[in-house]
């Protein structure tokens, strides 16, 4: 287990793109490390053995694995609903403030 | 600059190139891949990032990343996976791509070619699968995103650190580009951006085993760009470092204007990718009869099909390297060889008119009216002694532009050659009459004269007397 | 025919078989309950009454053309996290302001085809993180046995609508608990279905690995017709599995009989500091069980202790990534900034509540440059195990018995400073979504208080005929189900 049950939380704030309002980075520190604290307890057993698994079993076994599909088109949506559920756009395009390259 | 790099220092330099697989729809939805639609109508739910959206893996993605694998001699992983790579920017819909971390579908491989004259051999250390950005356009009040392209099915491969020059990046790139080409993979169109690199730079003293610190220029797709900004980063670095600096190990960007890289990011905005096993795709398996399947239809590459033009048509070295540059030109030639046998004319046009015409018109033999039966027929009227050279690069203009019947125009413009005896003899006789000196000449032994008497008839039959027909004619008449 | 709200599919079905009801007329008594009484419960975030009508209509129409099936005209109550074509999905939250579903979820084109009718969409925790519902951006739903009680969450508007008879069945869905709790709190029945049975395209994600969609019911033959109608192979969902699919209400039939049934009952689900009526009434349950034929084995799940911690590690570093599409760019609430970075900043800050906020930071951080060995993988492991030790149960018994909560619904605000203390709640319900397998929850008794108390069921994976069999069997002879809240 890591050492440290105490998180940079402005920092994972800030990777997760949060603002947090003031107060609210002081407040979030207290309950995650309690919660830090108390998934300490995963530490005390021995894992040296035993494999990861990364999802539901029942799935990973009907049929597991080779899910694909064929490379032929499905209709995609219509162009005005993708345009009037973006909050900004100009030209048929989606508008976001200058990216900067 | 390259010069004084060998003296003290060594540049290091590994390619991760992202190559756009020529597939009908997109890695993960139903929606075209297809360039050039009018924005925002090639998007579904799941290339948008739509709340409650899922992944499902295109079958034709994965194969043609595992031929390009197989064309490249790399070993298909039987078990492979795939990861979230978390990054937030507006042109990555869901704000993680899904790519392949520690289990990509390719790994090793190798790339033989030749730089300046001699065989090199670059090593691939992976090509994984992943999907493509959408596209950003910026103008003064913001940035415009289409994401036709988002969610396109884009594999990358990445070199290992094994080249050492520029020129060695360009053979590398020019390589993989025609390999994706000849293998169906890709249709490399730099301008669509169908292959674009991020390019690793070091540079270590001569002898250091330990590599120095690496900059990236990251999205460049003009190979003389790579080239440029290669040769600059070497020159930089190794001022930099002649002058007590030390690189920074950072992403960097080219100005091509100025012929110089940039600083792009700094380090407190370092990335942090938060990598995971993609929870709603399952693992792809790959049995070794999969792998020879796919072997069997692998298609012939660059060297085998150059090799093939010297054995089984007897070309010249330099005509089957020159043919094969380009997938096109030799698909074309390729398939004019199917209907004749006259292979070196063939060639001979391929490379004289047609290329001069390409350059001069620019259009490209494929979007031209010429096509490779209609070149062949060419090659047969000169190879039959129907029409004059000359008189076939005036046919091949006509076709390359307007097109039609080769045999239809020499009619219509009366290109064919005169092989009738009764006229050449008429021509012949007309020549001896008007030119005594010259028959006097070739009569004392002076064998070139005949040459003159040659012209008067070409110049009376207005260049339509068959060349041989009439030296042959000239010299019964002559009586030699 | 007037209260046709408080019926059930199957009841309903065989009046509107037998012409003695319409769909207008269902559809019309539900509504006029939703007048009388959701000001009080606040189950519904939007309802379309104009839509679930015209809905009704086609479907009544459908039936005199010949169409048939038990679903044809059943209004249902929706989840707000699944996506039905045309209708908002806020999942709660402000950050989906303004987005209008452009699609509908598998499991909705499925219930759509079979001719179900949506009457709107009900209320949940934000983002479905939660165990009471408080974390909803718009309002609060109440408990309609007490309503100043939780209902449960995060599926809390759906218990609460279908306890309330303002809706016939509702969907939700499960990520840790979300369905079985929230209907042991509100007196329904809630069922899990294993992971992979039911499409999850258009269930707006929380954590991939765990969510599945289900049925909050009145009764355990409802919750097996709706599962019947979802189940199934989806080309648009990679993870359902590709399994044959039976009818599963055919085999609840009159015969209750568990003669020749091993039902286990694993230690660790009697926790230390569980409300003693809870405990009372789940043993009462597994006493009946016996009377009916069952034979009670003692089991082990030995690592459930530490099913708190992986579930709040993996459904946070899933959801960390699932919910970053929420950036204000193509659809949504947007805060605007100088650049992408400060608008994702201001948006996410205003769009998010604060327990969706803290989940995103933990699930970030568990997954950063460092920490990832230490906390993801490792909680992988152990999710390993603890699915193990379901595998090593089913050796023993065909189903087990457990509690759903450690107490009955508590009173609205009594945990909402504390979200370690409301975590921990979920350590009954957690274990089966980390092992994929199924649960179904059915009302077992009542506390002192008169608050519902739920009885667990849990079966293997696929093993859903044998938990709804049990269900039915308990259900059908103790008969808590019939009790309704004063309303």
């Amino acid at each position: 287990m890591a050492d440290a049950t105490h998180m940079d939380v402005s920092y994972i704030a800030h990777l997760a793109r949060i603002h947090l309002a003031a107060g609210e980075a002081e407040l979030f520190q207290g309950q995650l490390d309690q919660v830090l604290n108390y998934v300490e307890q995963l530490g005390e057993l021995d894992l040296s053995n035993v494999e990861p698994t990364t999802r539901s079993t029942a799935a990973f076994e009907h049929p597991g694995v080779n899910v694909l599909r064929d490379d032929t088109p499905r209709p995609s949506l219509d162009h005005d609903a993708v345009i009037a559920n973006a909050p900004a756009a100009r030209d048929g395009q989606i508008l976001v403030p200058k990216i900067m390259e | 600059m390259d010069t004084c790099a060998p003296m003290k220092y060594e540049a290091c330099i590994g390619l991760e190139t992202h190559v756009m697989q020529k597939t009908v729809t997109k890695m993960f939805c139903g929606c075209r891949n297809e360039y050039g639609a009018p924005p925002n109508t090639n998007v579904c739910p799941v290339c948008l990032g739509y709340p409650g959206a899922l992944p499902v893996l295109n079958a034709k993605a994965i194969e043609l990343c595992c031929k390009a694998g197989l064309l490249l001699g790399c070993e298909i992983n039987p078990h492979s996976k795939w990861d979230r790579k978390n990054y937030f920017y507006p042109d990555m819909s869901k704000n993680y791509q899904i790519t392949q971390a520690d289990r990509p579908l390719c790994l090793g491989g190798q790339i033989v070619t030749e730089v300046n004259g001699e065989m090199k051999t670059f090593t691939i250390e992976r090509i994984h699968q992943e999907e493509n950005a959408a596209k950003n356009t910026h103008d003064k009040s913001g940035s415009l995103i289409d994401y036709n392209r988002a969610g396109t099915a884009l594999m990358e491969i990445v070199s290992t650190p094994c080249m050492h020059s520029a020129d060695d990046a360009f053979a590398y790139i020019q390589a993989l580009k025609l390999i994706m080409e000849y293998g169906g993979i890709s249709d490399c169109d730099l301008e669509k951006g169908h292959m674009r690199s991020d390019v690793n730079v070091s540079v270590r003293p001569v002898g250091q085993e330990k590599l120095g610190a690496k900059v990236e220029i990251k999205n460049m797709n003009s190979p003389s760009f790579i080239v440029e900004a290669i040769n600059f980063e070497i020159a930089r670095q190794i001022e930099l470092i002649e002058n007590g600096g030390k690189v920074v190990q950072e992403t960097r960007g080219y100005d091509s204007d100025r012929g110089e890289t940039f600083s792009q990011r700094t380090k407190e905005d370092a990335h942090d990718y938060r990598y995971f096993p993609e929870p709603d795709l399952l693992p792809v398996e790959i049995s070794a009869a999969q792998i020879s399947q796919w072997k069997s239809e692998l298609p012939e590459l660059p060297v085998q099909r150059r090799e093939r033009y010297v054995r089984e048509l007897g070309l010249p070295d330099y005509d089957a390297k020159v043919l094969t540059a380009e997938k096109h030109i030799s698909d074309f030639f390729d398939t004019a060889c199917h209907k004749t046998k006259q292979y070196k004319l063939l060639s001979n046009y391929m490379m004289g008119k047609v290329a001069s015409l390409v350059t001069e018109k620019g259009v490209s033999v494929i979007e031209s009216k010429l096509t490779a039966g209609t070149l062949a027929q060419v090659a047969d009227l000169v190879g039959g002694g129907n029409i004059s050279s000359s008189a076939a690069n005036e046919l091949i203009e006509v076709l390359f532009t307007e097109g039609g019947d080769p045999k239809a125009i020499v009619e219509v413009k009366g290109m064919a050659q005169v092989n009738d005896d009764s006229a050449l003899e008429k021509w012949a006789e007309e020549a001896i009459a008007a030119n005594a000196k010259a028959v006097d000449a070739y009569k004392a032994g002076n064998a070139a004269s005949v040459n003159a008497l040659m012209g008067y008839v070409m110049k009376q039959s207005k260049g339509k007397a068959n060349p041989p027909a009439v030296i042959a004619m000239l010299k019964k008449k002559l009586g030699a | 025919m007037a209260g046709l709200n408080t019926k059930t599919i199957s009841e309903l079905s065989g009046l509107l078989e037998q012409g003695r009801c319409t769909s207008v007329e269902i559809v019309n008594d539900v509504l006029a309950a939703m007048d009388e009484r959701d000001g009080r419960i606040g189950a519904y975030l939007t309802v379309d009454r104009a839509a679930a009508l015209v809905q009704a209509e086609a479907a009544d129409k459908a039936r005199a053309a010949g169409k048939k099936g038990v679903l044809l005209g059943i209004p249902l109550a929706i989840k707000d996290l699944l996506n039905v074509k045309g209708q908002p999905c806020t999942c709660s939250s402000k950050i989906l302001e303004g987005y209008i579903a452009p699609y509908d979820a598998t499991a909705i084109a499925k219930l759509r085809e079979a001719g179900a009718v949506f009457l709107g969409r009900v209320n949940m925790d934000e983002f479905a993180m939660g165990s009471s519902t408080e974390s909803s951006a718009f309002k609060k739903t109440r408990n309609p046995w007490n309503t100043d009680h939780v209902p449960g969450g995060s599926s809390g508007g759906s218990a609460a609508s279908v306890a309330a008879d303002e809706a016939i069945a509702a969907l939700g869905s499960d990520t840790g608990g979300s369905i079985r709790q929230p209907a042991a709190f509100c007196g329904c029945v809630g069922l899990k279905p294993t992971y992979g049975m039911i499409s999850r395209y258009g269930l707006t994600a929380f954590a991939s690995s765990l969510d599945q969609i289900g049925p909050i019911t009145k009764t355990v033959k409802d919750a097996a017709i709706l599962l019947t109608a979802m189940v199934g192979k989806d080309p648009m969902d990679s993870t359902t599995v590709d399994l044959p699919v039976p009818d599963y209400s055919k085999d609840l039939t009159d015969d209750h009989s568990l003669k020749g049934m091993r039902l286990g009952l694993p230690k660790e689900y009697f926790v230390e500091g569980m409300d003693p009526e809870v405990e009372t009434a789940v043993r009462n349950a597994i006493e009946h069980c016996k009377k009916l034929g069952a034979k009670i084995v003692d089991i082990s799940l030995p690592h459930s202790k530490y099913a708190i911690a992986v579930y709040y590690i993996i459904a946070t570093a899933e959801a960390s990534a699932n919910l970053a599409r929420f950036d204000g760019i193509r659809y949504g609430l947007r805060k605007d900034g100088a650049d992408p970075i400060e608008l994702y900043g201001k948006t996410r800050a205003a769009g998010f509540g604060p327990e969706v906020k803290r989940r995103i930071i933990l699930g970030t951080y568990v997954l950063s440059s460092g920490y990832y060995d230490a906390y993801y993988l490792r909680a992988q492991k152990v999710r390993t195990l603890i699915h193990n030790d379901f595998r090593a149960a089913s050796a023993h018994c065909d189903a087990i018995l457990a509690p759903v909560t450690p107490t009955p619904a508590y009173r609205i605000g009594e945990k909402t400073s504390d979200p370690l203390k409301m975590y921990l709640d979920d350590i009954l319900t957690t274990p089966v979504n980390l092992a994929g397998i199924c649960g179904l929850s059915v009302p077992c008794g009542f506390s002192k208080a008169g608050m519902p108390i739920g009885l667990q069921i849990l079966g293997d994976s696929f093993m859903e005929p044998i938990i709804l069999k049990v269900g039915h069997a308990y259900e059908q002879t103790t008969g808590w189900h019939e009790r309704r809240p004063a309303n």
